[in-house]
């Protein structure tokens, strides 16, 4: 899935390091599912969705850096986020996208959720090159 | 390395006859500041820095880290300290060093090439103090705002006994590993110290809850409950019902109500206590 960046408005880009990122993060998704004019509903799903998979680049990923700006298509707008690391990449994506499944000691939905919250989910993976995952919330 | 003879050069920039540089240099300061720090004090600050710099100059130190400027470290270190405590800005503390540059400009009028090396090499020195200076402030300021950051930790979670045996968490902000580590420990203690058995954890200030979050929450629940009291969460708004289902997290036995004013009414029937309407009162 190609991300088509609304014109003029370039995705900015936020680094993933320690936790408290996750809070800048969230901001920036806040602000931006806000001037798109994303329901209350849909803003608290992506601003959610974002938490989960901006921990999921700490904490899996060893850190990397997230995308995040408008979005046009078709006369359509809305918010969208990338989120890029070099960790050690999802050797059984079937199996990370399972509910409740974890490597780690979370509850097992991050990722599976994380894809329920949004409208695009795109997921590109391969052991030991790192994992992007691109994710749309289209305003309604 | 540089050669001896500069460091004598330097010392004549510094000491000219019949001249308080160090004066100039304080009123050039004072000027920049707008007088927010004591004419007295920066007199003080300043002329001890300017011995030390003399000082450590003529004894050949060419760069801050050499070990004759340690005395001149310490005082800037303190300037810069005090400087970043009191509210000013990096550049209003860097002045300080900076402005002994300017003053030191007349020397260069008559043009003598030994004058000019001298301001020069004097010139890099500064440059480099400081910098210094501005490291320390900016050690200092997030010094300042870790220490904040654990006062809010401390702050932001203050257990509240609603009634006999009923205690309640406001949650207020974005939970994370930390401070859901606090408000864990602060409950649990509060349920002893007030032998409740009701508690109640308010999340109508938390903006979004993920599955961080929610595992937080239920940890605490689960703590509680071994200790023999009974937690309700309170405060889900419907945007956040919506997205714990999508999400697919699992409430399960884990008692939640819509206001804290609900769950209040639930904890009380709980422990046994009647709200009953005065007759003829209003509803």
């Amino acid at each position: 899935m190609t991300t088509p960046w609304q014109a003029g408005a370039e995705p900015r880009s936020y680094p993933i390091h320690r936790s408290s990122d996750l809070v800048h993060i969230r901001q920036a998704v806040r602000a931006l599912s806000q001037e798109c004019g994303l329901s209350l509903v849909d803003q608290t799903k992506m601003i959610t969705a974002a938490s989960e998979l901006a921990r999921n680049t700490l904490v899996y990923g060893g850190g990397g850096a997230v995308r995040t700006g408008l979005v046009g298509a078709d006369a359509r707008r809305g918010v969208a986020a990338v989120f890029e690391d070099a960790g050690p990449g999802i050797p059984d994506v079937e199996q990370a996208m399972t509910d409740g499944w974890t490597s780690g000691s979370g509850l097992g939905l991050g990722l599976s959720g994380a894809r329920r919250l949004v409208d695009d989910f795109d997921l590109r993976t391969a052991p030991g090159e790192g994992t992007v995952v691109t994710i749309v919330k289209w305003v309604r | 390395m540089v050669e001896r003879d500069d460091a004598v050069d330097l010392m004549g920039l510094l000491s000219v006859e019949g001249q308080d540089l160090a004066a100039s240099w304080v009123s050039e300061v004072s000027g920049s500041l707008k007088g927010r720090i004591g004419r007295a004090e920066l007199d003080r600050e300043l002329r001890e820095l300017y011995d030390a710099l003399v000082e450590a100059l003529g004894q050949g130190a060419v760069d801050v880290h050499a070990e004759q400027m340690s005395e001149v470290r310490a005082l800037l270190t303190e300037l810069s300290r005090n400087r970043a405590r009191q509210g000013f800005s990096p550049s209003e503390t860097a002045i300080s060093v900076f402005a002994l540059k300017r003053i030191l400009e007349p020397a260069l009028r008559d043009g003598s090439a030994e004058n000019v090396r001298a301001y020069l090499l004097l010139g890099r020195i500064l440059d480099e103090l400081g910098l210094f200076t501005i490291e320390t402030y900016t050690r200092t300021r997030d010094e300042l705002i870790t220490a904040q950051a654990e006062q809010l930790l401390e702050l932001s979670t203050p257990v509240v006994r609603l009634w006999d045996g009923v205690i309640a968490v406001p949650l207020v902000g974005t939970l994370d590993s930390a401070r859901t580590q606090v408000v864990m420990e602060k409950l649990l203690q509060a349920l002893v110290d007030t032998g409740s058995e009701q508690a109640i954890i308010d999340i109508t200030g938390v903006p979004a809850v993920d599955t961080q979050v929610a595992q937080h929450l239920l940890k605490t629940i689960v703590a509680a409950k071994l200790m023999g009291a009974e937690c309700t969460v309170s405060g889900i708004s419907p945007q956040i019902a919506q997205t714990i289902v999508a999400l697919g997290i699992e409430f399960d036995g884990i008692v939640t109500k819509a206001s804290l004013a609900d769950a209040l009414k639930l904890a009380l029937r709980r422990s046994g206590v009647d709200l009953v309407a005065q007759q003829g009162a209003l509803r």
